[in-house]
Formats: C-alpha cells, structure tokens, sequence
C-alpha cells in the first residue's frame, strides 16, 4: 500500500535541505542541537498514549494546581537589599506601595559569609551587595512596621541560614508574632553553594547537618515556613546548561530528603515545605521544559522513592528569576526586553514566585526606576499577555513534550554518574559538579567568541555611542555608620550573657543536637552572626577553597 | 637583547568576600589557550596574600576579578602593596563589574587596564601580547 504521509515527509525533507541554512548552529542557549520539526512527543517515559495527565494531579506536568494563574496569580517578589537595614526597610515598603505581593531580601557579603560588618575582612562590602546585618537589632529595623504575619518573607541566604533564621524568630516573637503564622522561605541550600555559589564557611557534612536541622525545628514550629529553596540559580548563573541546572538542583533536594529521614523525620512533615528556585534564561522553549520535566522527577522521586503518601510532598514549588547572567552591559535598555521574554518563560512554564532583573543589574544595583520598569514587565505579562488564561499553555507541543522528555532523560544520566562517584559529598569533594560547570561555561563563551551565538550589543548590532543610565550609588558612609552601631550594641549588651549562649551554642554542636533553639536565645543576647559562626566553627571546622579551574 | 620567548606568568586572583568564579575560570582557560602559563589563586584572597603569590610565581601579570562592588577599597591598597613591595613590574588588569568612573579613576592609580561583562578573550589576549615588553636579560 502507498504511504501517503511518508511521501509528505519525504518532499518536506528534500525542501529543507535544498533551503540554505543560517550561520549560527540551532542550538539551545545550553548548546543542545534542535531538530528542523517535531512530530512526536519523544519517547512515552512519563505518559502512555500520548496522556499528559492533568495539572494539579500526579505527575504534575502541566502544573501544581488545577486551575494555575485563573485561580490566583504568581507572586511577584523582587529581591532586595542595600545599605543599612532600615534603608532596605524603605525599599520594602516602597515595594509593597508599588503592588508588590512579597518580600525578598538580598543580605551584603559579609553577612553571607557569616562575618560582622567590624571583622577586617568585611572592608569595603559592608551594605554594598545587600543589607547588612550583624545583630537581631537590626533584623528588628529591617522589618519595622511590616506585617510578618501578612505578608511572606524570603531571605536569601546559605551558610548561615541557620543563625539568621534564629534571628528571624526572635525578631517575630519581640514583636508578638504567632510563628504559627509566618510564612515565607529561607534559601538554606548549603550544596549550591559548594557546586557554585561559593558562599562557603562550613565543609560539606556538617553544612547538610544545618539544613537539616533548620528543617526539623521548622516542619514542627513554623509550619507554613518553606525550610530549604533548593537552588538552581546560581548554578546556571555559573555557566550550567540548562540539564545540570535541573539535575544538580533536584539532587540536591533529594539528598536534603535522604538526610532528614536518617533524622528520623517522617516525609510527610517536611517535604511539603522544601521549595525550589530555577533560573529563568534566554531559550523560552528549553526552559518551559526544564520546568516541566523538574516536576516530573521530583513528583516521581517522593511518591515512588521515599514513598510520600501526600500529595503536597509530591509538588515541585518554584520561584524563577530571570537569567541575571544574560544581561548585558552593552545598550542597557535592551536587557528590558530580554527579562520580559525570559519572564514569559517562567510563566509559561508555571512558576509561583517571579521575579524580574532590572535592567541596570550589570552596572550596579538596580536604581527605583529600573526595579519599577521590572515590576512592570510582571504586571503586563500578568494582565495583558493572555498568558494567564489557560493552563499549561505549551502543553502537548510536539516542540516542548519532546524537550521535556529529553531533558528529564539528561537529569537521570547524571543522578547515575553522581551516584558512580559515590553520591553527593563524595561527587563535591571530587570537584565532580564543579568541572561540568566551569568546562560548559567555557564552551559557552567560546560559541559567543566564535560567533555561534549572537547577543545583541556586544557581537552583533553594536553602537558607537553607549546610552548612559542613572545608577544607584551606594552611601558609603554605610560602613561607618554600620560600624558605629554595632559597637553601641556591644558596649550595651551583657558580656557574661553573651559568653555563656555561645558556650551552650558550643554544647548542643559537640552533642550533635539541633543548634537553632540555643541559636534563637544567643540571638536575644545579642550575639552577632560572626560570633555565633564562629562558635560553630569551633565544633565543626571550616571549608578551604580550592584552586582548580 | 632579544625578545623572551617564553610565556608570560599571568596569576589571576579573586579579592573580597565575592565568590562570582565563572569569569576569572572562562578566562583562566581562555589564557591557557592562548599559551600563557596560568595561575588561579583561588577565592577569597587578601590583597598582601595575592601581590606575595605574584612576586613568588615571578608573575608578569596580575588579574584580579571583582564582581563585588569592593574595587575602590581593594584595588588601592592592592596597587599600594605593590608598590612597597618593589613589585611595579607586576602588571595588574581588572575585570568585573567596574562603573565607568571608577574605571578611569583605577587606571589613573596605575591599573593597566580594565575588562567589562561581555569582553572577548582574544581582547585580552591582545593586550597581553601587545604589552609584552619583557627581554632576555644577558
């Protein structure tokens, strides 16, 4: 019998090959080859028949929810911080004035590394890249006049998460909140943080043991708390694909999974509340799918692996931001434009958190202009697109099933070879996570040299003439300022109260026992986050770089 | 006196607490490539820690990469080391997130030259070379 349909393709294929082909390769961002045409779904792993399933049920392909953004929108979150803590105070209220929905907060270096603004390491960054912070003082300005037990509250930071959650907690209970009644999210991904972040303190064991415990004390005391965001950002920040972002992420959370039940703590109580945080890049299709296919693994490692029985452990949660690596310092404005397509992105692919870089983030800080403009670009997406209006737009694109498939293929590739070097630490201690980032940030870099790719104002359409923007500058008196205070608030607290929480901090460490509670009343004291690292320290060492590249 | 034909010692090192690698790796390898012998000092390094590295690797080069804001605290006393250690031979290029400004003023203080986001290797590359003044001492 004659086979119409194969003599269609055949004509299509004979066409496209006499058609001349454009000098960059059609790769994706991450350098994946993609095909002229789809016409299938890729292989049938996750449905039979071609069934995609429905949102809000298992799997969780076209979504968590049933009804996505016709029910409720996103959140829209712009992270922020700078200066002192009640300078970031006013951009938080600045935000929520300008209809924003949460608030996320960016911490300076020295915070994230544990150190006070007075240690001599700390010069020259106090307040500069976040808000500083050095004793529950001023995590009390920070949120003066905030609600906590209205609006949610995500703080961004690693190593030590645990010392600022403390803080946090003592904050709310001065200020006569129920914990019962806080919800937000604390980043508290020590392993990103070793495969690329580089905001280290702790070697990788005892790092793990702190997720863990804020996640014990958490799952029981502050229930609606999201313990951990396991992060993909800033591994693709580092030059990942978009498959190690996916891969190394859900890892990751999986080994954060296996640790809080050698805990002894039941799925159930915890899983639910561990969140995600992808990267939003420039490849709109490559990173629909990469959201898609999360969902797919997570939902299927937690109800079949760890034998999750409710279906909140089975969701994949997550909040997006744009790809801060993308953005150019070459004709600024035109980083509007790519945040907005990278945004639809995140939408489309279902996140339920957003936030939008600014267009001057490769410059400085972003200024209130460019942080209204980036707010804006959610506000149209949300009200003016037509994205919102049905669910999992994308899905059942032959383009996109096909991707998805693929993707999720390439993440279970590499959950065998991390489990050949021997699992997680033993994978971060071999450099393994490392070395695929820094060989695909690489490959990348030399496609843009080579001109196989082509970004917009820095190897193609360049001008003469650079636009200038305004830029937000940083106070420098900050640092003195920050200095100043935290003397005052070190001459007035008692030193003798101040040793003995530390020496009970030491105490529960050298046991092995959970260190946020005597965390939560070392903060009351007025320990400072340098002290009370340093304690740590004491029990569980400290993490050497390395110098391999 | 002939020109050396050996490579130049470029040691690339990250200062302050920033912990952005991707770049000063992109460009490590880059160099390398290139045939420059490289170093990586790894991160977090005090300005003294990095000029001592380079007088010991008997570096031609320093590059120092600073995504962090810090550039005008650390830059200057990174320079001003330099100079009292007698290590003014030691070229020092910058590259990150360096405002315009501030660019110009660390090249008044005796930076050789500063590299933005988005700089091709080879521009480096060509600096490098085009700097390359050194001789055989006979």
């Amino acid at each position: 019998m004659h086979d119409v349909t194969s003599d269609l393709r055949e004509a299509w294929e004979q066409e496209l090959t006499a058609s001349p082909a454009r000098p960059q390769p059609p790769t994706t961002v991450s350098g994946m080859p993609i095909d002229a045409l789809y016409q299938d779904f890729g292989g049938d792993e996750f449905d039979s028949g071609g069934d995609l399933g429905y949102p809000g049920q298992y799997p969780f392909l076209r979504g968590i929810h049933a009804s996505m953004y016709r029910g409720r929108l996103w959140t829209m979150r712009q992270f922020a911080g700078f200066g002192t803590a009640q300078q970031t105070n006013q951009r938080f209220k600045f935000l929520l004035e300008k209809g924003q929905t949460g608030l996320s907060t960016a911490f300076d270096l020295p915070t994230l590394m544990g150190l006070d603004s007075d240690d001599p390491r700390s010069r020259g960054e106090v307040g500069r890249l976040g808000v500083t912070t050095d004793t529950l003082d001023d995590m009390q300005q920070l949120f003066a006049d905030i609600d906590l037990e209205a609006v949610s509250v995500s703080m961004t930071i690693n190593a030590p998460a645990i010392v600022v959650m403390a803080f946090y907690l003592a904050a709310a209970r001065e200020r006569g909140f129920d914990w019962k009644k806080l919800r937000g999210t604390i980043q508290n991904d020590a392993l990103k943080e070793f495969h690329a972040q580089n905001e280290i303190v702790f070697p990788a064991e005892p790092s793990v043991k702190l997720v863990v415990d804020l996640i014990e004390f958490c799952s029981e005391q502050v229930p609606q708390w999201n313990t951990v965001s396991v992060s993909g950002y800033h591994i693709r920040e580092a030059g990942s694909t978009a498959a190690q972002e996916l891969a190394f992420t859900l890892a990751d959370g999986l080994h954060y999974v296996e640790k809080s039940l050698e805990r002894g703590l039941d799925v159930d109580a915890f899983a639910p509340r561990l969140s995600f945080f992808f990267n939003s890049h420039n490849d709109v299709f490559e990173e629909v799918a990469k959201y898609r296919a999360a969902r797919l693994i997570w939902a299927d490692a937690l109800r079949n692996q760890y034998g999750a029985q409710n279906p909140a452990s089975w969701k994949l949660r997550f909040h997006a931001q744009t790809a801060g690596c993308s953005l150019q310092d070459k004709q600024p404005e035109v980083n509007l434009i790519r945040v907005a397509y990278q945004a639809l992105a995140a939408v489309l692919g279902g996140c339920q958190s957003l936030h939008t870089n600014s267009m001057d983030e490769t410059l400085a800080l972003p200024s209130e202009h460019a942080v209204t403009l980036a707010l804006r670009t959610q506000q149209v997406l949300a009200y003016e697109s037509g994205a919102t209006n049905t669910v999992d737009p994308l899905g059942g694109s032959y383009f996109i099933e096909t991707l998805t498939r693929k993707l999720a293929e390439e993440v279970r590739q590499y959950f065998e070879r991390i489990d050949h070097k021997g699992g997680m630490i033993a994978a971060i201690e071999a450099g393994f996570f490392r070395r695929e980032i820094a060989d695909a940030a690489f490959a990348y870099q030399r496609a843009v040299d080579a001109q196989e790719k082509l970004i917009v104002g820095v190897n193609a359409f360049q001008e003469e003439e650079e636009p200038k923007i305004d830029i937000l500058q940083v106070d420098e008196a900050v640092e003195s300022d920050q200095l100043a205070a935290l003397q005052k608030i070190k001459e007035n607290r008692s030193d003798n109260d101040v040793r003995r929480r530390l020496d009970e901090l030491r105490c529960v460490a050298e046991a092995g026992g959970n260190v946020l509670p005597p965390l939560i009343d070392a903060a009351e004291a007025r320990v400072t986050v340098g002290e009370a690292m340093d304690a740590l320290a004491d029990v569980y060492g400290r993490f050497r770089p390395g110098e391999a590249w | 006196m002939t020109e050396r034909s050996d490579p130049q010692r470029v040691l690339l090192a990250k200062i302050g607490l920033d912990g952005h690698d991707r770049g000063v790796k992109v460009v490590a390898r880059g160099l390398r490539d290139a045939g420059f012998h490289v170093i990586y000092s790894g991160l977090w390094q005090a300005p003294e820690a990095v000029i001592q590295a380079a007088v010991d690797e008997d570096a031609d080069w320093l590059g120092i990469s600073l995504l962090s804001g810090a550039h005008m605290t650390l830059i200057p006393e990174l320079l001003r080391i330099r100079d009292e250690q007698g290590a003014h031979h030691v070229g020092v290029i910058v590259g990150g997130i360096i405002p315009e400004e501030d660019a110009a003023k660390l090249l008044e203080m005796g930076v050789a030259k500063v590299f933005g986001p988005g700089t091709p290797i080879q521009e480096i590359v060509d600096f490098l070379s085009a700097q390359d003044d050194r001789v055989e001492q006979s």
